[in-house]
């Protein structure tokens, strides 16, 4: 009894608990963090010594002060703008298009007839292996690279999304019946609220291909953005440059899924933390 | 209301059928509830209680016979069945006409004595509080006829025995015709006018239940109305 009594206080006090996770946080953190520093620390001493070429491979300082070079130049930032504007054009045409065709083939049998069929021939084709038949019908501007984004990253949302709707537990849409509500009540309250947790799943998978897809299409043919720096950078052996362009993928991917675990922290903010996708 | 209405039953349930299959659930059933009954409706798993209701509550297709239910009927179902993602209050102002449907929703979350629960997301109440929110979601609409499906069989003992209490208060204020499914004798007895008890599908018995309200369990007449009934149900020993 005095033990539950004594806890509760720590926890509603909230005096003792937080500044001990302060500290323990940190320290873990900052474990976990050794390890890389480690390795890079590493692979600049391997350049120093002329172990590994700058041919081969640039050292991190110099990788660092390329990037500020590219950057002061102009040459990043302009690349990178196209990249974006690529990728989001593309992942919002997708956002568009999955969850339209979703909500015409989760709510309606003739739409599931029509559309679930098509689109799980789609699933299966690799939608890399588009892209020489896209630069045929597109050619080399924008429309084949955006077209490849869109593309690809509509199927993970289509899926996600249909298989939100037709998961929804056949009990509350009982309740929902009993409750007298409409069509459009029953789907705007009951349907969509609940398939929103699936959407935001398909939509992270989406942004991860959505950068997947602008990669290869940037690097097979374009004359801007980030992959054709990459490219560009091939003809020269500058693999600081090339590494500079894989750092900035890596960062706008670990930016991209942040944004949706922000999105999901938002609007599922009713779910219990340890229900929402996985980290 | 007239008297003459008021003997007329609220609810009509003639010869009605319902098989699945070779199995028959409901067997030519004939019942009526009558305006403000309260009806406890007994039996085993599987005796057709559950059909029943699901017929009554337009879930389920009447396939042979008749039911004549009035269009304002609630349902609190076994599982508290809320919306997740809406708050408390929302889930019981769920499709509720008008703009006052927030105060309304407030309302009855107050009358069931949630009043300071009604902005927290239900994944975070207890199983009682849940419950209380689906009673809540039905009184709400102010139905001539409530259903409740076994509506604490998933709560602990103490909860039940307060959620009994509470379910025959709004009963004795509201007045609305009640159908009670339940497994449970001394809940029947509890808040039944009438108790029914199904067997196969059809009415083993039926026992009117004259106890003075509020009731207790351990009122003599309580105690040999109980055993009247158990005897009924061909349970001797555990008394």
């Amino acid at each position: 009894m005095l033990e539950t009594t004594v806890e509760r206080g720590t926890v509603i006090g909230g005096t003792r608990r937080p500044p001990r996770r302060a500290l323990r946080l940190p320290t873990r953190t900052l474990r976990r963090l050794v390890s890389p520093l480690l390795i890079l620390l590493l692979w600049q001493a391997a350049s120093w010594t002329g172990l590994v070429s700058p041919q081969t491979l640039a050292s991190p300082l110099r990788i660092l002060s390329t990037a500020t070079d590219l950057t002061r130049d102009g040459t990043l930032p302009e690349n990178l703008l196209v990249s974006l504007a690529r990728a989001g054009i593309g992942l919002a045409i997708a956002v568009v298009a999955g969850t339209g065709l979703a909500l015409a083939a989760g709510l309606s049998r003739f739409g599931e007839e029509a559309i679930d069929a098509p689109m799980q021939m789609l699933r299966t084709l690799p939608a890399l292996a588009l892209v020489p038949l896209f630069i045929l019908w597109f050619g080399i501007g924008e429309l084949p690279k955006v077209a490849l984004v869109a593309l690809g990253s509509t199927i993970p949302i289509y899926l996600n999304l249909f298989k939100g709707i037709r998961s929804i537990d056949p009990k509350l849409l009982e309740m929902g019946r009993t409750l007298g509500l409409s069509r459009i009540q029953t789907v705007r309250q009951i349907v969509l609220p609940g398939a929103l947790p699936d959407l935001l799943t398909g939509l992270r998978f989406s942004v991860g291909i959505s950068w997947l897809m602008l990669v290869v299409a940037e690097q097979v043919n374009a004359n801007s953005g980030i992959g054709h720096m990459m490219t560009d950078a091939e003809d020269f052996l500058r693999t600081d440059i090339i590494l500079v362009g894989l750092l900035v993928y890596a960062l706008l991917g670990l930016l991209s899924d942040q944004m949706v675990r922000t999105l999901e922290r938002i609007l599922l903010a009713w779910q219990p933390v340890r229900a929402r996708g996985p980290r | 209301m007239s008297y003459e209405r008021r003997l007329e039953p609220l609810i009509r349930v003639e010869g009605l059928s319902r098989r699945y299959g070779a199995a028959t659930v409901l067997d030519r059933l004939d019942l009526t509830i009558g305006h403000g009954e309260f009806l406890a409706l007994l039996g085993r798993s599987g005796s057709g209680k559950t059909t029943l209701l699901r017929i009554l509550a337009g879930l389920d297709r009447v396939e042979e016979g008749k039911v004549s239910v009035p269009r304002n009927a609630a349902v609190v179902f076994q599982e508290s069945r809320l919306l997740p993602w809406k708050r408390v209050w929302e889930n019981v102002a769920l499709g509720l006409p008008g703009p006052d449907a927030h105060d309304r929703a407030m309302a009855a979350l107050e009358e069931v004595g949630l009043g300071h629960r009604t902005h927290v997301w239900p994944l975070t109440l207890s199983g009682g509080e849940a419950q209380r929110v689906g009673i809540a979601r039905a009184l709400v609409r102010q139905p001539e006829f409530l259903m409740l499906d076994e509506p604490f069989a998933s709560l602990d003992a103490l909860t039940r025995l307060r959620m009994q209490a509470m379910v025959g208060e709004l009963w004795r204020k509201h007045r609305c015709a009640v159908l009670l499914v339940t497994h449970d004798v001394d809940e029947a007895l509890l808040l039944g006018d009438r108790a029914v008890v199904l067997e196969q599908g059809r009415i083993g018995m039926e026992l009117q239940i004259s106890l003075v309200r509020p009731r207790r369990q351990d009122d003599p007449d309580f105690v040999s109305t109980r055993r009247a009934l158990l005897a009924a149900l061909d349970v001797h020993d555990a008394v």
